[in-house]
């Protein structure tokens, strides 16, 4: 056996998470206009404001260009083509609790491993199940509500807490951010809404799960957390699709306010469909997702991107406050034909910001894989540093692994350090192991789990071993 | 002895790379217990003979046949013949950086474990062996939390195969120049590792270039490589010879008229 047809076999794996659930739903017919965006906002008992926030995005998407200047490659979008909401019937009448939701919901999450019966959940998680375009249930919301901590479907928290709302969506990522985040303004649907008042250290992690089900759907979904002064947060974002031929939208924005002090941990694992080996099919994710760090606060980004047919999504920190900190850890494994242009932004505004950006990328089979990063380094941004490091990994040779560094200072005190490094799964590493007994999948799995370990001990614990599985799953293409 | 049976049993090997023939028959019968030492000059193909008998890729086999352990070795995987009890310790180690040295132990010794239809070991009872190990091949405990092989220096890469070795327990362990590149003391400890798992049910291909360590490790025989084959065998004292009069006496006048023609 060669080392190619040995780590063509180790990679050989199916996408798990690819069933399709048999829910009954109510679906929007495929199309964009300002009367979609009105049905959305009427499903949603949304108040005016919300709407015309909504239209005023709308319009300035019309006017926008899709962008196109990531090195991923994927035929022209139609968003006429697309269904902007879809909801099993049977969320139509708000179940109150855990009982009146459709079990075969539950037992869709369960099939992911999400268990929402909380006697069933791990300890110390609460969990936000979004399927679709809405909020299935949230778990353990009055225990963390005891503790002042607001965790809902950001749907309820429009109704709910407008003020908190109206305040901070779009401050971070506004409207005209770009292309995709204003389309995202313009229809979402659900996503999770988190509040942690002053001083408070959020009991238990806190997790949305994201599923896509139905057909030619597309998801947007948007989240808006925010930490009051000296509060702490963990939060992590899960998400998967089904297998299907056609290529599916996902357009989320995520939005970070870390204020005075407070620190804000945003873990994420994504595991979108990828399509098959091919490139049929597969999720295209086109993320912004940015937090604003205030006076001496820490925002921490952490991600696991192994699916999507396509990424695109720049978790970025604006340390605006004197000392705040921002961190980005990453790891981006691609295979088959994915594409993966992914990376950071760090705007450093205040005095002494920290910035550290820890990547690893992965690329097999005929997949692309490019690292983006701004480091930016404002004027005011007195004795700021940053530090940053890419590594890639190569598994075989027709893969390929990019690196686009962006450096921008304006101030002479700022430090910027900047390093790279490229390998490969050797042959002699491949061989020690298997003389050791492992078989080649196994052998690949554990050298490029090493090869992440900086970034998934950043991971909470219980999602740390989540990941290393989900790599060694995940180990799937081609290097013929 | 004579009608114990053989734990390895090579015959008129022919095997090579890339097209180029490098052992040129091969032959050589190990029994349980017993304890080869194979000397010769560099470029011999000691260290292909270890990676033939492993089946690393790429190490073509022309003719001949290997029995180990009653078994048609050439026809086993890699990770067969290793959890069969084939264990090489490797002339230049490779790190894997980010998978700690008893990550990789648990996963080498649950594969063999397995492979022999045991479960895998608990993490104490790992932990425990580790421990014992490092002391005896005298490594800091702080080496089974590094990388394996991440920033070792070279003699340290050898302790650490020693290790491996010693978790493994394997029926054959082939030692590819493990004293190359230690210092005095180290060479002794690597002594005392080898003498220390001696025993019927285990036998060592030593490969090395110095006599030193055949002081410290008696072996029962010692062969000389040149040129793919063995070209002379006796016992112990032979590896005095060749440390007093080099290889050249018995090599004769085969290099030459091979650099003539
Ligand atoms: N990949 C290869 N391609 C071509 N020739 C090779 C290759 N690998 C090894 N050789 C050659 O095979 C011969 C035997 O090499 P080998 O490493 O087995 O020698 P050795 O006896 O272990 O030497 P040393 O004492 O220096 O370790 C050498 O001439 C070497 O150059
Ligand atoms: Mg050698």
């Amino acid at each position: 056996m060669t080392v190619q047809v040995e780590i063509n076999e180790a990679l050989g794996r199916e996408y798990e998470a690819g069933f399709i659930s048999d829910i009954e739903s109510e679906t929007f017919e495929p199309g964009l206009d300002e009367s979609v965006i009105e049905r959305i906002s009427k499903m949603k008992n949304e108040p005016e404001w919300m709407l015309e926030w909504r239209l005023g995005a709308f319009r300035e998407w019309l006017k926008m260009e899709e962008p196109d200047w990531a090195l991923v490659d994927y035929p022209k979008i139609d968003f006429q083509a697309i269904a902007y909401y879809s909801a099993p019937k049977s969320m139509k009448d708000k179940p109150k609790s855990l009982d009146e939701v459709d079990p075969e919901l539950i037992r869709t999450y369960e099939k992911l491993g999400i268990p929402l019966i909380e006697q069933q959940m791990l300890a110390g998680i609460a969990v936000d199940a979004v399927f679709d375009s809405v909020s299935v249930v949230t778990t353990f919301r009055e225990k963390l509500y005891e503790a002042g901590v607001i965790f809902c479907p950001i749907s309820e928290a429009i109704v709910e807490y407008p003020e908190l709302v109206k305040k901070y969506l779009g401050s971070v990522v506004g409207r005209k951010d770009n292309y995709y985040s204003a389309l995202n303004c313009a229809v979402f649907t659900d996503g999770s809404f988190v509040y942690i008042p002053k001083g408070v250290r959020c009991p238990m992690e806190l997790s949305t799960y994201f599923r896509i089900n139905e057909q030619n759907t597309g998801q947007f979904e948007r989240t808006l957390i925010i930490a009051d002064e000296g509060s702490h947060v963990s939060y992590l974002e899960g998400c998967t699709a089904p297998q299907r031929d056609e290529n599916q939208l996902h357009a989320a924005v995520v939005e970070l306010i870390a204020m005075d002090n407070a620190e804000i941990k945003y873990s994420t694992v994504q595991n979108w469909y990828p399509g098959d080996e091919n490139g049929k099919g597969g999720i295209y994710n086109f993320v912004t997702k940015r937090g604003i760090c205030h006076t001496s606060a820490k925002i921490s980004w952490t991600q696991v991107e192994t699916g999507s047919a396509v990424t695109w999504k720049y978790p970025s920190c604006i340390l605006k406050g004197d000392n705040s900190v921002g961190e980005f850890y990453s790891v981006a494994l691609t295979r088959g034909r994915q594409q993966a242009d992914t990376g950071t932004k760090m705007i450093h505004i205040g005095k002494n910001t920290k910035s550290t950006i820890i990547t690893k990328g992965i690329s097999a089979g005929r997949s692309n894989n490019s690292y983006r990063g701004l480091v930016k380094m404002m004027a005011s941004a007195d004795g700021a540093r940053n530090f940053t490091e890419c590594d890639s990994l190569l598994i075989g040779d027709k893969c390929g692994a990019h690196t686009f560094p962006y450096i921008e200072s304006r101030n002479p005190s700022a430090i910027v350090e900047h390093e790279a490094t490229t390998s490969k799964v050797s042959d002699e590493q491949l061989f020690l192991c298997r003389q050791r007994g492992l078989d080649p999948e196994k052998a690949v799995s554990m050298i490029v789990n090493g090869f992440c370990k900086e970034v998934f001990k950043e991971l909470p614990m219980e999602f740390a071993v989540e990941a290393s599985k989900l790599l060694e799953i995940s180990l799937e293409g081609s290097v013929g | 002895m004579s009608n114990t049976k053989s734990l390895l049993t090579i015959k008129d090997l022919y095997a090579g790379i890339e097209e180029k023939q490098i052992i040129k028959g091969f032959n050589l019968d190990i029994k349980p217990g017993e304890v080869h030492a194979i000397m010769g000059p560099n470029g011999a193909g000691k260290s292909t003979m270890g990676y033939v008998l492993s089946g690393r890729d790429g190490y073509e086999v022309e003719s001949g046949s290997v029995t180990f352990n009653g078994q048609n070795l050439l026809e086993m995987e890699i990770e067969e013949r290793a959890n069969a009890g084939l264990f090489l310790a490797f002339q230049y180690p490779v790190e894997i950086p980010g998978v700690s040295n008893l990550e990789f132990l648990k996963a080498s010794v649950d594969a063999v474990r397995a492979a022999n239809g045991e479960e895998a070991i608990s993490s104490s009872e790992l932990l425990k062996q580790a421990k014992a190990a490092c002391k005896q091949v005298d490594l800091p405990l702080a080496f089974l939390k590094r990388g394996v092989n991440e920033g070792f220096s070279g003699g340290e890469k050898k302790r650490n195969e020693l290790m491996q070795m010693l978790l493994l327990k394997p029926k054959l362990c082939i030692l590819d120049e493990t004293d190359s590149g230690l210092d005095i003391d180290a060479l002794q400890l690597v002594a005392k590792g080898v003498n220390s798992q001696r025993s019927e049910d285990r036998s060592f291909i030593i490969v090395t270039h110095y006599q030193r360590l055949l002081d410290y490790i008696k072996p029962d025989f010692v062969h000389v490589l040149a040129d793919g084959k063995i070209v002379k065998s006796g016992d112990a004292s032979l590896a005095l010879e060749l440390e007093s009069q080099g290889y050249a006496w018995l090599e004769n006048g085969n290099v030459e008229a091979k650099i003539e023609g």
